[in-house]
């Protein structure tokens, strides 16, 4: 016992995080305040994942809820029944329709973030290299938009694109064009609404790797010959690589399963997988296919899930 | 250097125009007279006038109001021990997990979570009666859920940035762990819980795929309301009350700047004293 407790205190001394570990010897206090966040995430975050993978394996049925159950039993005949179901896999697997809908939105997804990456980092470099006072206006300006509701956000981009929207009245006015451009109800609308409303998150994280930048080597570059343009491919862009991945993939994995996007903007022909799983869930009533759907896409998802884990240290978060 | 830093300004102003002209269009065509949304009539304040006596928005809007009320409140609660845990006491067993669901919420596909978070209640009431049925309750368990992961993540980098020597005095003088909490450690990060707060309420207040997953008939929350009049077309109500929404995130954005300005003022003069 002596030995486990100076053993806490050497612990004590030499982490400087320690602090709360003093209780160590009653660990209860410490216990229960580790259990509430934990126990909360477990049941509200963790377990529902069980729960979709569980109803992904049964069969659609009219009934309430409406799906079969995988257990069934009979105590008098004596017999557990597990009837696991694959058939919702196979045939989202024999079904072109759920393939190409993966495949376009994941397409969707990278042609966006490419363009919010080049949109954003002129944004990000600037803020970056602006004076103290400028900076946190600047910033403020980035960050106002996504305080604003992100459903009318989108919204806003009906009114802009309409045929007979803001956009196309003003191509009109000045002659640019004759006829009114088909713009809403594409996947072009949908790449904007994309861009648009994810910028901000790419913009933070860049602006985060971009000011911890040292300027002295883009000075020492200058002083050795280097062009500006050799310099910022050579040096800046390295430096900011870890920005440049936290926000990539901060746009891609919510881009991939985005709804609300393809359904105002979208074409009919817009397939993207969360308007599926949707469809298949308010549309179909098919709460097993939904989940084999969402099952699925987080399979797709996990390895970008893990790579944010590890790349995002502690400032990159909103 | 000169004409690089010239292109980079014009290519910036170009992605701040992109940020701002869909708001201002929006606003600007709330005071449209014209009922055909993109057609200008003239100015007029007819759609606040409508706006305010449609009752199902209004209703909508105070019940999303207390949605995001409570759901912010639990999640600043929850997220704050989260935050909290993670970042002060040391490893423990299950740091690894609890920081993977901390983090996972904030990327997840809300129509992952939405459709996962409405199976667990419709099992949950199955095998114990709990919750009967859905609304209210279950979108605020929803919201808090994902609300304390941004929380967490807030106040835990507040901590990181922290000087801890102040907490670390207080250990010194034989503070108990919880009065370090309440009386060193929860002043310090104060700012994070507000910001914290600020977050989670919007969000709450904005979402929309969750909601219509864990809600029950006839909770039509502000956003479901928006969003089934929204897809039939453009509507001129919705503009303005978009424009009440972005009139009210202006107003708190534009005094958090002034408040920051002066503080960074008063840290540079300080430091030049």
């Amino acid at each position: 016992m002596s030995i486990q407790t100076g053993a806490a205190w050497v612990d004590f001394a030499s982490s400087r995080l320690a602090r709360y570990k003093l209780f160590n010897g009653v660990n209860w206090g410490r216990f229960a305040v580790i259990s509430v966040p934990t126990l909360w995430l477990g049941i509200f975050f963790f377990v529902p994942f069980l729960v979709v993978f569980k109803i992904s394996l049964s069969e659609s049925a009219i009934a309430i809820p409406p799906y079969t159950s995988l257990l069934d039993w009979d105590l008098e005949e004596a017999y557990i029944n597990i009837k696991l179901n694959l058939g919702n896999y196979l045939y989202l697997f024999e079904d072109t329709f759920y393939l190409e809908a993966y495949l376009s939105s994941v397409k969707i997804a990278v042609i966006s973030t490419f363009f919010t990456l080049l949109i954003g980092f002129p944004i990000a470099y600037l803020i970056a290299r602006s004076k103290p006072s400028t900076r946190t206006l600047l910033l403020s300006l980035v960050i106002l938009p996504f305080w604003t509701s992100f459903l009318l956000r989108v919204y806003a981009w009906m009114g802009l694109l309409k045929k007979n929207g803001i956009v196309n009245e003003f191509l009109l006015n000045i002659g640019i064009i004759e006829q009114p451009l088909t713009m809403l109800q594409t996947d072009f609308a949908v790449y904007i609404g994309i861009v648009y409303t994810y910028l901000p998150f790419m913009i933070l994280p860049l602006y985060t790797a971009l000011e911890k930048m040292d300027m002295t080597l883009l000075e020492a570059a200058e002083d050795l010959g280097a062009r500006p343009s050799i310099s910022f491919f050579l040096i800046t862009v390295p430096m900011a690589v870890p920005g440049i991945i936290a926000g990539c993939l901060l746009v891609f994995i919510p881009a991939v399963g985005e709804f609300v996007i393809p359904a105002l903007l979208g074409g009919s022909d817009t397939l993207m997988i969360g308007r599926v799983l949707w469809d298949e869930f308010f549309l179909n009533r098919d709460w097993p296919m939904a989940s084999t759907v969402a099952i699925v896409m987080l399979v797709v998802l996990v390895l970008p899930i893990m790579l944010i884990r590890n790349s995002q240290g502690k400032e990159e978060g909103v | 250097m000169q004409r690089q830093s010239l292109f980079l300004k014009m290519t910036a102003t170009l992605g701040f125009i992109f940020l701002y002209a869909p708001l201002i269009a929006l606003i600007v065509y709330s005071f449209n007279k014209s009922k055909l949304v993109t057609v200008w009539g003239g100015w007029s304040l007819k759609w606040y006038g409508e706006l305010f006596r449609n009752e199902q928005i209004i209703d909508a809007a105070l019940l999303s109001l207390k949605i995001a009320f409570i759901s912010a409140s639990l999640a600043v609660v929850l997220g704050t021990i989260a935050g909290l845990v993670l970042s002060r006491f040391g490893n423990f067993r299950g740091k690894l997990i609890l920081s993977g669901w901390i983090t996972a919420p904030l990327v997840m596909p809300e129509v992952i979570t939405g459709l996962s978070l409405l199976l667990l209640f419709v099992a949950m009431e199955g095998a114990f009666g709990w919750p009967a049925g859905r609304g209210i309750g279950t979108i605020i368990i929803a919201h808090t859920t994902f609300c304390m992961a941004y929380v967490a993540v807030v106040v835990q980098s507040r901590l990181s940035q922290l000087d801890d020597t102040l907490e670390e005095a207080a250990m010194d003088l034989g503070a108990k762990p919880a009065s370090l909490f309440f009386l060193v450690t929860l002043p310090l990060i104060k700012p994070a819980l507000i910001s914290g707060w600020l977050l989670s309420f919007t969000l709450s207040l904005d979402d929309l795929v969750i909601a219509s997953f864990v809600s029950g008939p006839g909770n039509s929350t502000l956003p479901m309301l928006i969003f089934s009049k929204v897809r039939l077309g453009v509507s001129p109500e919705v503009n303005a009350l978009a424009t009440i929404m972005i009139a009210v995130v202006a107003l708190g954005v534009f005094a958090a700047i002034l408040q920051m300005r002066r503080q960074i003022r008063l840290t540079v003069a300080a430091n030049q004293a």
